[in-house]
């Protein structure tokens, strides 16, 4: 049995004696008053016998403080029998002289009174039992029967307070039991001889759903807690969750860790979901809340922690198939050891015993995630009002634990007319991010969306996705808009194609205009090419006739040379130095 | 205080009587006194006492499952029977022990 001690706070007033059950001692600021009887007070069966005996194991394992167990309705067999079934081995504390059984065995019928007596025999025997083993805790188990056994109840009473003041004085530490009464705490009104402690055992029954119920009625000189504490018998004994919720100052990490699902951890400022905080996925029948939280739980797997799942829905069996489907494999790390999966029925118990095995739980195996789903199964039975303290414990259990949490809920009435945001059970406030998710009905088809509704503390998107569920895994696309109307499925695919259709159409338009111009531009260089051609013939042609017109005027200058010479020389070679150009 | 039966006629005593006290008290010398008196009234010769000291013996207690001191056991003959107190009454020992009278009544100890 694993349990550590119970390290008392330090500023204690009266001496306290650990009981060694967890959560007892925490409300009770230590455990039972050190030397005093304290008495317990139930109806049947509401593990009076078991938190005594408990008592005194975990007394004598623990804290190495010797017991003896007076039963008067039991024998000690039947005990070790009954506590066996519990993990308890008592034998073996008994064959090693940690612990006593004596049973007092009185039948009324075998009893003759004839004049004055009194208990000394009952004060020897415990004396002698206390003596054997040097007994620092004592189990008386149940009184009670002594009123039925003898006839003389005035000296029965008188004995009684005498016995109680002869258990102080030995300075034992002593659990008295009592059956409750139709008046009084107990049938006979122990509480009258026991006035230092008193703690109500309590089974009540609603809604078909029986849970118990621990209160510590009154403890004198020291502070306890006042509520009613729910408390469940386990393998391992009692287990009392205190409530927690009294301090709200669990630290707040920086830490981000990833959901499993890349485009949320982007949705969510980038980086996934701060690392200690409440996650709640909440949507209508079918949106895929358990897919995500599996992803969740998987892809801390991953990262090689710690993971515990309690399904209130499917099976282990059935959760690994589902979610094989979509390509999640959860069984390996089950296998590995990291992650656990608890299914049960949410009306196996009532919600706070829920809970206290949750917590249970999550103090054995240590997980770094836990996802629950849903929570909105829990709360069948109880009444909303009732709900939202319990959830509150356990969230901030697991926040003090820097525990990552998922839970999902199912969102009642899944038609558009009924706000999800109205149909959360008043758990949302204390979540620090929620996602939505929804169907969308349209064009023929239910297509799955998500979107953040809230996230403390981070960056997070305000658009909506469309949430897909392939052999491959889970992803999120991005929504077509279309006149105010959000496109999902097969309406945004064909939405995708009619743009892309467009695109390219508009991309030949776009081609087809160049070519044009190419052409075009090649018909302005022809032109431009004749044009010149057209230049370039006439240049020729001037050209010539340039030459032709020079030629000419030689040939008339040479035609006159000749003539001039033919005329006289002298007075032609002046005008021949002159006329010429 | 154990003693040997102070009147043993027979090897086997009919009656097999043990008183179980808690120290000389006034209480337990009365009942002691008051033991001897009924027996020799009513079951002369056919008794053994046996006084068992708890102060003395406790893990006798256990044995005959004693609560009250003092107490008278009848271990024989069968049934075990218990008487609890001082024997100052004398039909309810005699109703008690299951023993027809030898005399009639008389108010018997203090």
């Amino acid at each position: 049995m694993k349990r550590k001690k119970y390290t008392a706070p330090e500023d204690v007033t009266l001496p306290k004696t650990p009981t060694g059950i967890e959560g007892l001692d925490e409300i009770t600021g230590g455990g039972l008053p050190t030397g005093r009887p304290t008495l317990i007070c139930g109806g049947a069966g509401c593990g009076k016998t078991l938190l005594a005996m408990e008592f005194l194991m975990r007394g004598a394992m623990l804290y190495d403080e010797p017991g003896v167990y007076m039963m008067f309705e039991e024998s000690a067999a039947e005990l070790a029998a009954n506590v066996r079934s519990l993990g308890f081995k008592v034998e073996a504390l008994v064959a090693r002289k940690k612990i006593v059984l004596d049973h007092v065995h009185i039948e009324r019928n075998e009893f003759e009174e004839t004049g004055e007596y009194n208990l000394d025999g009952l004060f020897i025997r415990l004396g002698h039992a206390i003596d054997s083993i040097g007994a620092k805790r004592v189990v008386l188990d149940t009184l009670e029967a002594l009123f039925s056994g003898l006839p003389n109840h005035s000296v029965l009473r008188a004995e009684l307070r005498r016995l109680f003041r002869w258990l102080k004085d030995r300075g034992v530490t002593a659990i008295v039991t009592g059956e409750r009464g139709e008046a009084g705490l107990t049938r006979y009104g122990l509480e009258e001889y026991v006035a230092d402690c008193v703690i109500v055992l309590d089974h009540r029954v609603e809604g078909q759903i029986s849970t118990r119920r621990l209160r510590v009625l009154k403890y004198r000189g020291t502070t306890h807690g006042m509520n009613e504490y729910p408390f469940i018998i386990t393998a391992n004994g009692i287990s009392v969750m205190p409530i927690t919720s009294l301090r709200l100052d669990h630290p707040a990490g920086v830490q981000r860790v990833s959901t499993g699902v890349p485009r949320l951890d982007e949705m969510l400022g980038g980086k996934g979901v701060f690392r200690g905080s409440s996650v709640l996925v909440s949507g209508s029948p079918g949106t895929g809340k358990s897919s995500l939280a599996a992803k969740f739980v998987e892809t801390a797997c991953r990262r090689g922690e710690r993971a515990l799942l309690f399904a209130y829905e499917e099976s282990a069996t059935q959760i690994m198939r589902n979610m094989r489907s979509i390509g999640i494999d959860l069984e390996t790390w089950v296998k590995k050891g990291l992650l656990e999966i608890h299914a049960s029925r949410p009306t196996l118990q009532g919600l706070e015993q829920h809970l206290v095995m949750m917590h249970d739980m999550v103090c054995a195996f240590r997980p770094a995630v836990v996802a629950v789903d849903p929570i909105s199964n829990l709360t069948l039975e109880d009444t909303e009002a009732a709900v939202k303290p319990t959830l509150m414990r356990l969230i901030d259990f697991l926040k003090q634990k820097q525990v990552t949490a998922v839970f999902t809920s199912l969102t009642s009435g899944s038609g558009a007319a009924s706000s999800p945001e109205d149909s959360q059970v008043g758990v949302s406030s204390l979540m620090d991010v929620w996602l939505l998710m929804r169907n969308n009905e349209f064009n023929g088809e239910r297509n799955r969306t998500l979107y953040v509704l809230k996230a403390r503390g981070m960056h997070h998107s305000n658009q909506v996705r469309e949430f897909v569920l392939t052999a491959a895994g889970i992803d999120l696309l991005d929504v077509c808009v279309l006149d105010d109307r959000v496109l999902t499925g097969s309406a945004r695919a064909t939405q995708e194609a009619h743009l892309a259709a467009a695109a390219e159409l508009r991309g030949q338009g776009h081609q087809h205009r160049q070519r044009q111009l190419a052409s075009k531009r090649k018909a302005v260089d022809a032109k431009i090419a004749a044009m010149r051609a057209e230049v370039d013939a006439e240049e020729e042609e001037m050209n010539l006739a340039i030459k032709q017109e020079l030629m000419q005027e030689n040939t008339m200058r040479q035609n006159a040379t000749s003539m001039a010479a033919s005329r006289g020389e002298l007075g032609n070679k002046h005008n021949l130095s002159q006329g010429k150009p | 205080m154990s003693r040997p039966p102070s009147h043993l006629k027979p090897p086997v005593a009919a009656f097999e009587l043990r008183l179980y006290v808690a120290g000389q008290t006034s209480k337990s010398l009365t009942a002691l006194t008051n033991l001897r008196h009924l027996c020799e009234n009513h079951l002369a010769g056919q008794y053994s006492i046996e006084v068992i000291d708890l102060l003395k013996t406790p893990q006798l207690a256990a044995g005959d499952q004693i609560l009250a001191v003092p107490t008278l056991v009848r271990r024989l003959p069968e049934p075990i029977k218990k008487i609890i107190g001082d024997l100052s009454s004398e039909e309810r020992f005699l109703v008690g022990l299951d023993v027809q009278p030898a005399k009639p009544l008389k108010p018997a100890g203090e």
